[in-house]
């Protein structure tokens, strides 16, 4: 990895918010690691891929990569017969995989959730929800990370 | 060291069958331990809020497992279906095993 110069560390610094070792290489995890992640959550059942039951909303473009909002919304009566237990946020392009578990219960009433991340760079963010019966249904979008700062 | 504070956004009053929205903060810095002094070229180590729980009546209805990617000051917001009056009880819990707990009336009709 090349080092950077005094101008760009201060402008990628700034984007990742001190997210990163500007010095280390291979500081990010990769679209591997995500898959990783997912298996160890899906544990090999099917996962329905790009399910319209979930809608995970991100900026198209986040000006900052410190803090992205995210939103999450499984269609669901949310009964105690059927409900969604939990939703997965993986993460392709930060240092680690992980983001968060958003863990339902009938009483939610909806299985909404929102919240704000933090983004390394541009890349892909997946949701994974689990229902009461076990199905799982998948989700991706990209969300973009300008590197303004500086004046840039 | 700053505290951490919690703020909630809860409603006091509902209709029995209202979904209702609650919202959550905490002032955190949530280090993900993948920082550098810059002083001392070490590894600031990792100390993030790492689960953050909502109660109703001592019922789990909400809760979240986080990770370093949750942005610093972690917000949370989400739903519940009003059932009956009571209280909710919001615990964040730290990596060094600190809590903080916040508590809010509901009143249902």
């Amino acid at each position: 990895m090349k080092t950077l110069n005094r101008r760009e560390a201060l402008v990628f610094g700034a984007a990742t918010g001190g997210l990163l070792l500007m010095t280390s290489s291979g500081a990010f995890a990769s679209a591997d690691d995500a898959m990783k992640a997912m298996e160890k959550f899906t544990g090999g059942r099917p996962v329905m891929e790009g399910s319209k039951m979930v809608t995970l909303e991100m900026p198209e473009i986040a000006e900052n990569g410190n803090t992205v909002p995210l939103s999450i919304s499984v269609e669901s009566p949310m009964t105690s017969d059927s409900y969604v237990k939990r939703v997965v946020i993986i993460s392709e392009g930060n240092p680690r995989p992980e983001v968060a578990t958003f863990n339902f219960s009938p009483l939610s009433g909806v299985a909404e959730a929102s919240t704000r991340m933090r983004l390394a760079k541009t890349q892909n963010i997946i949701a994974i929800a689990e229902l009461s019966d076990g199905s799982l249904h998948m989700t991706k979008r990209q969300v973009k990370v300008t590197i303004g700062g500086c004046g840039g | 060291m700053a505290k951490s504070k919690p703020r909630v956004k809860a409603p006091r009053k509902a209709a029995k069958g209202d979904i209702v929205t609650i919202k959550t903060l905490i002032s955190h810095k949530m280090e993900t331990g993948l920082r550098k002094d810059k002083k001392t070229g070490e590894l600031i180590p990792r100390r993030i809020i790492n689960k953050f729980v909502a109660q109703f009546n001592g019922q789990d209805i909400f809760s979240v497992d986080i990770d370093p990617s949750i942005s610093a000051n972690p917000y949370f917001q989400f739903k519940m279906r009003a059932e009956e009056s009571g209280e909710f009880a919001f615990i964040w819990t730290d990596d060094n095993g600190e809590t903080h707990t916040k508590k809010s009336k509901l009143k249902v009709s």
